[in-house]
């Protein structure tokens, strides 16, 4: 998982020989490298919708220069300001969770002593990563309904007197949405997780044994620093996606009820860019929402090359 | 000395029991949705309006299936989304492949420009907005090949298999250039039998990612009924359904006639669409696992 590809330059010379050598590789590069820019290179060419008032019939070379206007607009707008705040908490809260479960299952899976039993429980724990986001909001608005099980369960212990129903209120919002992911990732997240403890030198643990080590002891001391170069790099390579990390459910599960803190950047920009045809508006705020996260890349990066730890790039 | 023991042993089956109650409210709250919505599949929609199902139906039919199996715009869904699944499958394996194979060769001339070229893809895009106006503007919206061609090449797939085919000798391509074989040759009869694990577990990725999407149908064949995928006839059913629970009285109303209701319809879709994923995970989880882990090294 750690190691790094090996950096080789090929000392291949370009000669007249070696092209026709690698004519094939060559062709096939060319219709790769043509396909690259017209998928992934010319859409960043429409940012420049960002600085423009963008309409269709006009199109990009005609249509009136802006400046910064549009991003005047969206800052000075307070829906912005507080989808930005939703994707921000709700990325946090879902990176935090989902790591936090991940690397405890693992750990708890690999403790236990039957083989049956550890196969069976990561067989099940994958399950929910197959199943669309469609098949799992609907599942969790079931369960969540105020006739749903977990109003039941509530309810025959005692903990509530009424049904509540939980997509009315805000503030149950953000954890909903922490909940179904955690839900749907965990066992999946745990696969990296449990090839790294795999990889722990089981003579470490014996000597953990002999210095009087028990289970826990093993895990705080030998396990946790064992894995501990594959959580950073996880997270080195999550943190870019934290602004990334809200469309489908929170776009699944809301209501008009719940708007003020479901609504992320991605939804802004659906809103604005697709529906209501403004797209100048629409790019500028997907722009900000990729420039924000290839800085938090390269931050998360050069901290991680300060502390030593392992990095990206 | 006795003391330090029985601690430890009273430490060990503290931790013992805990374990196992955690494993098993993990496995209960991950099948128990599940089985449920299986319970109300095979229910009666009427019946099942009085609560009270949990894992087993109360009055067993076979009326949801049939239901949604007559339903037209459901079964065009499953012909698109199979032919999405197939087509798009074999479209981004082959491509990948001959990339990663491309970029993994020693010899190649411009093997680190074409890599870094493909990494940057993984950090940066151009966004919705200008993806939407380039795809329609390609002629791609309200058409099938959005599904297919633009998502066809990722540069996390094709880093997967090239770091499978860097593991491979050198040898093999030496040999062969020997014996007069291009690279061509290389690719199809050499390289390529040997990744066979590898092809596995990036075609498993793919068809997963094609099977389950929903957003490409509703952005771009909103307007094309015949281009609609599955899941996205499953969102349409559920929002029917979260909008009626509002008014559940109306929906009790609607149901008497029929003994189907919105909500079991849903259910039966919901099982349909998941069945094939769940009846084919188990079987693959070794090629899932070895692509996680060659998954986590990146340039």
């Amino acid at each position: 998982m750690a190691r790094k590809p090996k950096k080789q330059k090929s000392g291949t010379k370009i000669t007249v020989k070696e092209l026709k050598r690698q004519k094939f590789l060559l062709i096939w590069a060319g219709i790769f490298v043509v396909y690259g820019i017209v998928f992934y290179y010319l859409p960043l060419g429409g940012w420049i919708m960002a600085f423009q008032n963008y309409k269709p019939k006009d199109g990009f070379l005609h249509s009136q220069f802006v400046g910064l206007a549009k991003f005047q607009t969206l800052f000075s707008d307070n829906t912005f300001i507080r989808v930005i705040r939703n994707t921000l908490a709700m990325g946090v809260l879902n990176l935090v969770s989902t790591f936090v479960m991940a690397i405890l299952f693992a750990i708890l899976l690999n403790e236990i002593r039957s083989k049956w039993g550890k196969k069976i429980v990561q067989t099940i724990s994958y399950l929910p990563h197959f199943l669309s986001w469609i098949i799992v909001t609907g599942i969790l608005h079931d369960a969540l309904s105020t006739s749903g099980i977990v109003n039941e369960v509530l309810l025959k212990l005692h903990i509530i007197d009424n049904s509540i129903n939980f997509f009315a209120y805000p503030a149950y919002f953000w954890p909903i949405v922490a909940f179904a992911n955690v839900w749907k990732e965990t066992g999946w997240n745990a696969i990296v997780y449990l090839a790294a403890i795999t990889a722990i030198d089981p003579s470490l643990y014996e000597a953990a044994a002999i210095d009087g080590a028990g289970r826990w002891g093993k895990i705080k001391y030998i396990t946790l620093p064992g894995i501990r170069p594959t959580i950073m790099i996880l997270l080195l390579m999550n943190i870019g996606n934290v602004l990334n990390a809200g469309f489908e459910v929170q776009y699944l599960l809301t209501n008009g009820l719940v708007q003020k803190v479901s609504q992320t950047i991605d939804i802004y920009v659906l809103n604005w860019g697709i529906s209501q045809m403004d797209y100048s508006l629409g790019t500028a705020a997907g722009m900000f929402k990729s420039v924000v996260s290839i800085i938090l890349i390269v931050a998360a990066n050069t901290i991680a090359k300060k502390t030593g730890d392992e990095r990206l790039f | 000395m006795d003391k330090e023991k029985w601690k430890s042993i009273v430490s060990n089956r503290a931790f013992v029991v805990f374990n196992t109650l955690f494993m098993a409210a993990f496995v209960v709250i991950t099948l128990y949705p599940v089985l449920n919505t299986l319970a109300i599949a095979f229910n009666d929609g009427t019946d099942a309006l009085r609560g009270g199902i949990y894992l087993w139906p109360r009055k067993f039919t076979l009326k949801n299936f049939i239901t949604v199996l007559h339903k037209e715009s459901i079964v065009t869904g499953a012909y698109i989304t199979v032919l999405r699944t197939v087509i798009g499958t074999l479209a981004s394996l082959a491509t990948n492949a001959l990339l990663a194979f491309i970029v993994s060769r020693k010899r190649f001339l411009f093997r680190s420009q074409l890599s870094l070229f493909w990494v940057i893809t993984m950090y940066v895009n151009g966004g919705l907005i200008p993806t939407f106006l380039l795809y329609k503007n390609l002629g791609l919206t309200n058409s099938f090949w959005v599904y297919v061609v633009p998502g066809m090449i990722s540069a996390f797939n094709m880093l997967v298999l090239r770091t499978y085919m860097e593991g491979l000798p050198d040898a093999l391509e030496e040999s062969a250039q020997l014996d007069g074989a291009g690279y061509m040759t290389i690719f199809v009869k050499i390289i390529s039998p040997l990744c066979k694990p590898v092809y596995a577990t990036v075609a498993l990725f793919v068809a997963v990612g094609h099977w389950n999407s929903w957003f490409d149908a509703m952005l771009y064949n909103r307007m094309s009924e015949q281009y609609t995928t599955l899941q996205y006839e499953l969102m349409k059913l559920l929002s029917s359904v979260m909008s009626q629970t509002t008014s559940l009285e109306s929906a009790k109303n609607s149901a008497t006639s029929g003994a189907v209701t919105p909500n079991s319809i849903r259910a039966a879709a919901t099982i349909l669409t998941m069945l094939p994923i769940i009846c084919l995970y188990p079987f693959l989880q070794r090629y899932f696992v070895t692509g996680l882990t060659i998954g986590g090294v990146k340039e």
